[in-house]
């Protein structure tokens, strides 16, 4: 086990390392920085100074290094906008959408896990059918039309949640400003971790219940039943257990890429995320906030993959053994 | 008084068009300690009378008639909740596949314990204490070390003991066996159905085994009872169903049944079995297409020899060569078959015989050796002309007539498909004359060649591969376990064809088989293989008279013998 997990870190560190050469690459040749940090009045002396400054005369090798070397101290340079570090402007914004796609995770599976269940075990019961279909407007209504309907009923109309923003906020720690500790905070997160979580909801509602489906029909199933358990215990123990390996890999990869690409939700109601932070990144080509997003996203896929090959272990044993005998 | 009993069952499927009758108006009984057979091909409703008594037949089937009674008391009527508590509690089942059947994620302890204690009032030590004794009683060694494994650490054999200890958790009165031993091999079969026995009688457990082997019923029933498209056609004492059958369809059954201890050139054929012995137009081969354009250079030796191929399969993988550990497969086998013979191998699950066929057909290729097929060398050839010619010469028929067919193409292109690729026929017309001329040749017919692999059955599926696998005019026949997934009266048909196909074209076949008696009616020659190895090649008379090699003579004194059986058709065959 401990072999499988070094093993699988290392293999993450390779993938790191390689988001960050191209990461590296998209900093120093994708236009000249010095280009993009001074006026056109700056005299070419001035330049070749700010050059010499920067170290973008060193040779390649040593520009990466110090770069990775940067990195590992989550030193991602200054931004071309805000002339301040990136790191604090990631800093400031990561926890706000880290806790909106905890939320939306939270609520994808709260929902998503029964409603898969039980829409598996009752196949022709009339909720199921409700359940199925109304779960297709997840699917198909774009997100940013989910959250304009949202606003519009929800903020507009009723005026019981507010349409943007993050409520008030309190500081834990001088990194973390949460929002989950006060009722303004708290309201504020229902809309868009709702919008955000819809598409997963429906996704491992569905996959659940397909996975259900198939394992309800498997021998196990049966000799529990001819052993007598009651349903309870076919379900919950022997059923659920056996639908959970796709599971994993479907949640891992979509909890990935809901804190990843939480922009659209984040736009639509004004969250001061990172998204926001990384659109407007693009819009003034300001290169080292793109470059650190990447290593950023990378990371988090990377670690969520870490997290679910070790769950797989965890809740297959025959992986165990081969493994261990690997 | 028996134990259980079962008055007029009529079980119907119902479905949007009509009433599907699985099983019609069934009388059985069973007492403790005895062991009474259901005994039919597939299609019976002899597993839908196990299904019936334990309550747990599949949607939307239901009792329409009839009665169960457990111990005098009714149970057919009893609502859902207390036919679970009596599951488990006073009725056991045991099912076919020990691979399937347990729980993979949870230890042997959990789904033990987890029985015992719904079923008796036990703490949970006193129920692991429980489940060790009866891992003992059902004879897995080291039960108090393995009970704490997971179900992929027991070999299929051993997970069936464990299936039968969960079976037996809370002493019912009645257990039910549905295919216990087919899924196994033949040694494993045996101390199976061994400790089915001695637990039956040391227990005083009424058992119904419900198979379709007859081996099983004549070593291990007291009673029989054979079914036949639902109905019950014969009910009585084993020694005299076996020995002396009444009903034609039992009589056809025995007849089909191959036997392991005389060779004969024919099976019997079966009349009472619907479908069969079909008329079909025989066509002259010798002035067809089929038959015409056998222009292979005829060989001296062998037409194919077989020397020292060794294959090996890696296990772990390693940066390091030295610490890459592999598998052998095959460990130098050596063997040559001659043209115009049929040679055979058998042996268990894992002894590498199907390894062989497919290293033969170019599927593996082997590290080590060489294989010769009419003077060419196969492991090395390159050229892409050489392999399609030689492809052309060999064919294979798989053992799974199910998935073995691509269920979207319809027949005549599947049969077309090998004509048009090796381009052996040059207009579309000229195709299909062919393809319908083996259609009917293999006792299909023309109206066949429209239709979908899903609308046949196993047996006629398996036409459909020895039609398609003719459709390139092969001199050489891979056929791995060609039957096994065949009801007996339908593997006779199979066979019976393999065998005319052969003496009309000439055919050479490897014939792989994990049943002794089929190998002895196929086959001129046979191997015997055990991890991957080849023990023993004899003639296949010799080889059954006069074994060499001890795991020989084990294997053929594991057989169930058939002693009892009826011997009235065979003789009529044999004079």
């Amino acid at each position: 086990m401990f072999g499988f997990i070094s093993r699988r870190i290392a293999m993450a560190l390779v993938v790191m390392f390689v988001v960050a050469l191209i990461s590296f690459l998209l900093f120093r040749f994708v236009g000249d920085p010095v280009n993009q940090m001074v006026g056109i009045e700056t005299t070419p002396e001035q330049r070749e100074a700010l050059r010499q400054r920067l170290g973008l005369n060193d040779p390649i090798l040593v520009q990466f290094f110090r770069y990775i070397l940067g990195a590992i101290q989550f030193d991602f340079g200054n931004s071309y906008q805000f002339k301040q570090p990136v790191a604090d402007l990631i800093g400031r914004r990561l926890p706000a959408t880290l806790e909106l796609s905890f939320a939306s995770a939270i609520f994808a599976l709260l929902f998503g896990i029964p409603m898969g269940i039980y829409t598996g075990l009752n196949r022709d019961s009339l909720l199921s059918k409700m359940f199925l279909s109304v779960s297709l407007v997840g699917i198909a209504l774009p997100t940013f039309f989910i959250g304009i309907l949202f606003i519009f009923f929800f903020s507009v109309t009723l005026q019981w949640l507010p349409s943007f923003g993050r409520g008030e906020v309190v500081a834990l720690g001088s990194f973390w400003d949460t929002g989950f500790l006060t009722i303004s905070g708290l309201k504020a997160i229902i809309l868009p971790a709702i919008t955000l979580g819809l598409y997963q909801m429906t996704l491992i509602m569905r996959l659940i219940r397909a996975e259900m489906l198939e394992v309800m029909r498997t021998d196990h199933i049966k000799f529990a039943r001819a052993r007598g358990l009651p349903n309870r215990s076919v379900y919950y123990i022997h059923a659920l257990k056996n639908t959970m390996v796709p599971v994993i890999t479907i949640t891992g990869l979509q909890l990935g890429s809901i804190i990843a690409f939480a922009i659209i939700t984040e736009t639509v109601f004004q969250w001061p995320g990172m998204g926001i932070l990384f659109l407007q990144a693009v819009q003034n080509v300001d290169i080292p906030i793109m470059a650190a997003y990447l290593l950023l996203t990378a990371f988090i896929f990377v670690f969520i993959n870490l997290i679910v090959d070790i769950l797989y272990v965890v809740i297959d044993p025959r992986l165990r053994t081969e493994r261990g005998r690997a | 008084m028996s134990i259980l009993d079962i008055r007029g069952l009529t079980v119907e499927f119902p479905s949007r068009k009509d009433v599907f009758t699985a099983s019609r108006n069934v009388n059985l009984s069973v007492d403790a300690g005895k062991i009474l057979g259901v005994v039919g091909e597939s299609g019976a409703g002899k597993s839908t009378v196990g299904n019936a008594v334990i309550g747990l037949l599949e949607n939307p089937g239901r009792i329409a008639e009839g009665e169960i009674h457990l111990d005098g008391q009714r149970i057919d009527n009893l609502a859902a909740e207390s036919m679970r508590k009596l599951r488990g509690k006073r009725i056991g089942m045991i099912f076919q596949d020990p691979l399937t059947s347990l729980d993979p994620l949870q230890t042997i302890e959990f789904q033990l314990v987890e029985t015992i204690r719904l079923h008796l009032p036990l703490s949970k030590s006193e129920a692991r204490a429980h489940a060790v004794d009866l891992l003992d009683q059902v004879g897995i060694p080291n039960p108090e070390e393995r009970i704490a494994q997971y179900p992929h650490q027991f070999s299929g054999g051993m997970r069936q003991r464990v299936v039968i200890a969960l079976a037996l958790c809370a002493d019912p009165e009645v257990v039910i066996a549905d295919e216990p031993t087919t899924a196994l091999d033949v040694s494993i079969q045996a101390q199976i159905l061994k400790l089915m026995k001695r637990l039956c009688e040391e227990k005083n457990v009424a058992m119904v085994v419900i198979t379709h082997d007859m081996g099983v019923i004549a070593d291990l029933t007291d009673h029989v009872a054979v079914m036949y498209r639902g109905d019950l056609v014969e009910y009585g004492e084993s020694k005299q169903v076996l020995g002396a059958p009444k009903h034609p369809y039992t009589q056809s059954l025995i007849a089909a049944v191959p036997r392991p201890d005389v060779k004969v050139h024919r099976f019997p054929q079966v009349d009472y079995i619907e479908g069969s012995a079909k008329p079909f137009k025989q066509i002259d081969i010798s002035t067809h297409w089929l038959g015409k354009a056998r222009d292979y250079k005829s060989v001296d030796g062998p037409l194919l020899d077989v020397k020292d191929i060794t294959m090996k399969f890696l296990t772990k993988d390693a940066w390091i060569s030295s610490n890459r550990q592999y598998f052998t497969a095959l460990d130098k086998v050596s063997f040559d078959i001659h043209a115009g013979e049929t040679f055979g191998l058998v042996g268990e699950s894992g002894s590498g015989k199907s390894t062989m066929a497919r290293v033969i057909t170019g599927l593996y290729h082997p590290a080590g050796g060489t294989a010769h097929f009419a003077g060419q060398e196969l492991t090395s050839l390159k050229d892409k002309k050489q392999v399609l010619a030689m492809r052309r010469q060999m064919q294979m028929i798989f053992q799974d007539p199910f998935s073995s067919l691509n269920s979207r193409m319809r027949v005549r292109d599947i049969v077309a498909e090998p004509i048009k690729f090796h381009k052996l026929a040059s207009t579309n017309s000229e195709v299909n004359q062919i393809v319908d001329d083996l259609l009917e040749h293999v006792g299909l017919g023309v109206a066949a060649a429209a239709k979908f692999p899903h609308e046949f059955s196993g047996g006629q599926r398996q036409r459909i591969s020895i039609a398609r696998a003719l459709a390139t005019r092969p001199r050489f026949l891979v056929c791995d376990e060609p039957t096994s997934a065949l009801d007996v009266s339908i593997q006779a048909q199979t066979l019976n064809l393999l065998k005319d196909l052969q003496d009309e074209l000439g055919l050479t076949m490897l014939f792989i088989s994990h049943d002794l008696a089929v190998i002895r009616q196929m086959c001129n020659r046979t191997g015997v293989m055990r991890h991957g190895q080849l023990l023993e090649v004899a003639d296949t008379e010799d080889l059954f008279d006069k074994p060499q090699h001890a795991y020989t003579r084990e294997l053929l004194s594991l057989m169930p013998s058939m002693d009892g059986l009826s011997r009235q058709n065979l003789e009529e065959e044999l004079a």
